[in-house]
């Protein structure tokens, strides 16, 4: 009985082999990894990556550019050292062709040099570090997002062109936090009242609060991502500083926060290169096709992933395939694409150029919550670092 | 101005220690009358918040919400000790916070199982909504004024409990000596899952108040837990009045550090370099202070007499 077993299995697998054979010589797919916080605290970023990276996918057959394409996502956890392994799998076992990924700055930090060493294609959906867009940019490195700073930059250009003179900075107390601050003080000319640096991961800003009620600042600029935002939100609200104190933000009040946030963060600022409310071309289609797929607004995040998979489509389209990578760089280099948020081009660093507004906070029709776009604040708009870069021109 | 600051930062301070203290003093009885040490009591704080919005979301209603979380709390706490505590009384140390430390990781990936990885939120109940004028020119929102309230009564309500009643005899007995509460017949088991469950209610508690000004969310009670042990270390373990004194300390300290330390600095280094020192100092403090109450009083202000 178990020889019979045995010779049986061994029979299915041989024939299991042989058919992915045929199946691999005859169509030779494009194979993508998406590499994205799934779980933490922080997990609902990536869920909206990962999800809007999808939707791009399905509405295109399963094919990018007519190659049939194969999606494999891993969980970076928001660990450094979880992410080193994880894409190292997808480069040795799975082989894919191209990288899209990750959320945060200090995941990319881990997963960069292995996947340029490993010379495959890296395209960050939303994380946009300074040390990538300077001296060490790399032709096989692409974000479809911004550079961090920019979105900082918005702000502290609304506070220069509103008049405030005295602002209150209040971030937490790690990297993205003192980049986020020296982002906003780059347009801005007036006085800094205070800065304080909280904790990272702090949810009661009782003390802070009354700091700032105290020092009676023209403006508060803050940026406060996930969970920090929502109690901030919520409690600058509860302390009855939102009328009479403006709330500037980066990254604190969007589709992520929202649905925690809801009334609360109405008549609150933030900013971005997109809003679901936004007039371009295919945009309308889009936020109702991630509705009714995923039951929520889609915030940048999803955006920012659904644009990746129609620039990685086109590419693929204008450059013939998967197989030619000088091509393929080539063509994703030209981002010969519609974006969602209008338009869009790679600087010579190959960040973005594009469009920055202000946004604040809307109910829409059916109850939720959206950002909603207010003004223009700067037109195709490239980052400070591109300069240092030495690769195209 | 500067002092209506000072006054609105000590409101928040005793918030801040009331809601330690709700969470110090379940942990303290459990560690001084059981000698057990229960890692997981943070993660009773999340599910207390957790029970808060179900319930909440579920009536209509956070006063209703408030009034069966507590009950759901306990139960849930009895549960816990039924299923996993009652089998490491006997245990040492190591493996009680081995066990203890794996219920975190299991409820915190428990709660984002049935209720997701996004934070919550609990509305404050419409008549606590907004602030009250405090002095001309500042305000305190009407809730943290609530918590403050609500937790002075559990307290006032522990201390007649534990020094005027049967039970609270047994409890303090038991924190002297258990094996000698045993030897005089009272069913030294039972008494243990009663405090369990009542420190578990009373981490629920804390939770659920604290579930409409702070948002709910899986991990939520892994810092408060590092905080209710200092509070407890410094109040000496298995003491109820050294808890309440000790996270008030805590808080008061912890809050007017983070707002005043590089204001103090000020006063004779230059502002620069206050602001950064001061940004460092302050979350050191409540470890300095623990540091101080150790080496002049290693058992704590209110150590229990053994």
């Amino acid at each position: 009985m178990t020889r019979f077993t045995r010779t049986f299995a061994a029979a299915t697998l041989g024939l299991l082999a042989t058919t992915a054979l045929t199946h691999a010589q005859s169509t030779d797919p494009m194979k993508v990894g998406v590499i994205v916080t799934l779980s933490g605290p922080a997990a609902s970023l990536g869920e909206q990556a990962r999800d809007g990276f999808q939707l791009a996918i399905d509405q295109l057959g399963g094919e990018l550019g007519g190659v049939p394409v194969e999606v494999v996502v891993a969980d970076d956890e928001q660990k450094p050292d979880v992410a080193l392994t994880r894409v190292n799998g997808l480069i040795e076992r799975e082989d894919v062709d191209v990288v899209v990924g990750p959320i945060f700055s200090n995941i990319l930090q881990a997963i960069h040099k292995p996947v340029m060493d490993a010379d495959r294609i890296l395209i960050s959906p939303n994380a946009g570090p300074s040390s990538y867009a300077g001296a060490e940019c790399n032709p096989n490195f692409f974000v479809t997002s911004y550079q961090n700073d920019q979105v900082h930059e918005v702000m502290g250009r609304v506070a220069q062109d509103r008049g405030y003179e005295r602002v209150f900075i209040l971030v937490p107390n790690y990297q993205a936090g003192r980049d986020s601050a020296a982002g906003f003080k780059r347009h801005f000319e007036g006085e800094i009242v205070d800065e304080v640096y909280t904790q990272l991961g702090q949810l009661d800003f009782s003390a802070e609060l009354a700091r700032i009620a105290a020092m009676q600042p023209d403006a508060l600029f803050t940026f406060m991502p996930g969970g920090m935002g929502v109690n901030l939100v919520r409690q600058y609200n509860q302390a009855g500083l939102k009328d009479r104190i403006p709330f500037l933000s980066a990254f604190t009040v969007d589709e992520s926060t929202l649905p925690a946030q809801q009334d609360a963060a109405m008549g609150m600022f933030g900013a971005m290169t997109w809003a679901p409310d936004m007039d371009t071309p295919g945009n309308a289609e889009f936020v109702a096709a991630y509705i009714e797929k995923y039951g929520k607004v889609p915030g940048s995040y999803a955006m920012q992933a659904y644009d990746t998979a129609m620039l990685l489509d086109a590419a693929v389209e204008a450059a013939g395939g998967a197989d030619d990578q000088e091509a393929l760089l080539e063509a994703i280099r030209t981002a010969d694409f519609q974006s969602l948020r209008g338009d869009f081009a790679f600087n010579n660093n190959q960040y973005p150029i594009q469009d920055f507004y202000l946004v604040d906070i809307g109910q829409r029709e059916d109850g939720m919550y959206q950002t909603q776009i207010v003004e223009q604040v700067f037109d195709d708009y490239g980052d400070v670092y591109a300069s240092e870069c030495q690769m195209g021109g | 101005m500067y002092t209506t600051l000072i006054l609105v930062q000590t409101l928040n301070g005793l918030q801040f220690g009331i809601i330690l203290f709700l969470i110090a003093a379940g942990l303290t009885l459990v560690f001084g009358v059981m000698d057990f040490i229960n890692l997981a009591h943070g993660v009773q704080y999340m599910i207390g918040a957790y029970f808060a919005f179900a319930f909440t979301s579920w009536t209509g209603s956070f006063g209703l919400g408030l009034l069966l979380a507590l009950p759901a709390a306990l139960v849930f706490g009895l549960l816990l000790e039924a299923l996993v505590f009652r089998h490491l009384y006997d245990k040492d140390h190591l493996e009680q916070v081995l066990a203890t430390f794996g219920i975190i990781l299991f409820l915190n990936q428990g709660v984002k199982v049935v209720w997701g990885s996004s934070p919550l939120f609990v509305p404050v109940p419409e008549f606590l909504q907004g602030s009250i004028v405090l002095f001309e020119g500042f305000f305190y929102p009407t809730y943290r004024l609530a918590i403050i309230g609500a937790g002075l009564g559990v307290a006032a309500l522990l201390y007649v409990l534990v020094n005027y009643t049967r039970a609270g005899m047994l409890v303090r007995a038991g924190a002297t000596n258990a094996k000698m509460v045993s030897a005089l017949g009272v069913d030294i088991r039972r008494l243990f899952m009663i405090v369990f469950g009542f420190g578990a209610m009373l981490a629920g508690f804390a939770g659920a108040m604290v579930a409409p000004i702070l948002s709910v969310e899986p991990g939520m009670g892994d810092n408060l837990l590092i905080l209710a042990f200092v509070v407890i270390v410094i109040g000496g373990i298995g003491s109820i009045r050294g808890a309440f004194l000790a996270a008030l300390i805590i808080g008061l300290v912890d809050t007017l550090g983070r707002t005043f330390a590089g204001d103090v600095l000020r006063l004779f280094m230059d502002p620069g370099a206050a602001s950064t020192v001061g940004r460092a100092v302050a979350p050191m403090l409540i470890y300095i202070l623990m540091a101080a109450v150790l080496f002049f009083r290693p058992a704590g202000l209110f150590p229990v007499k053994r």
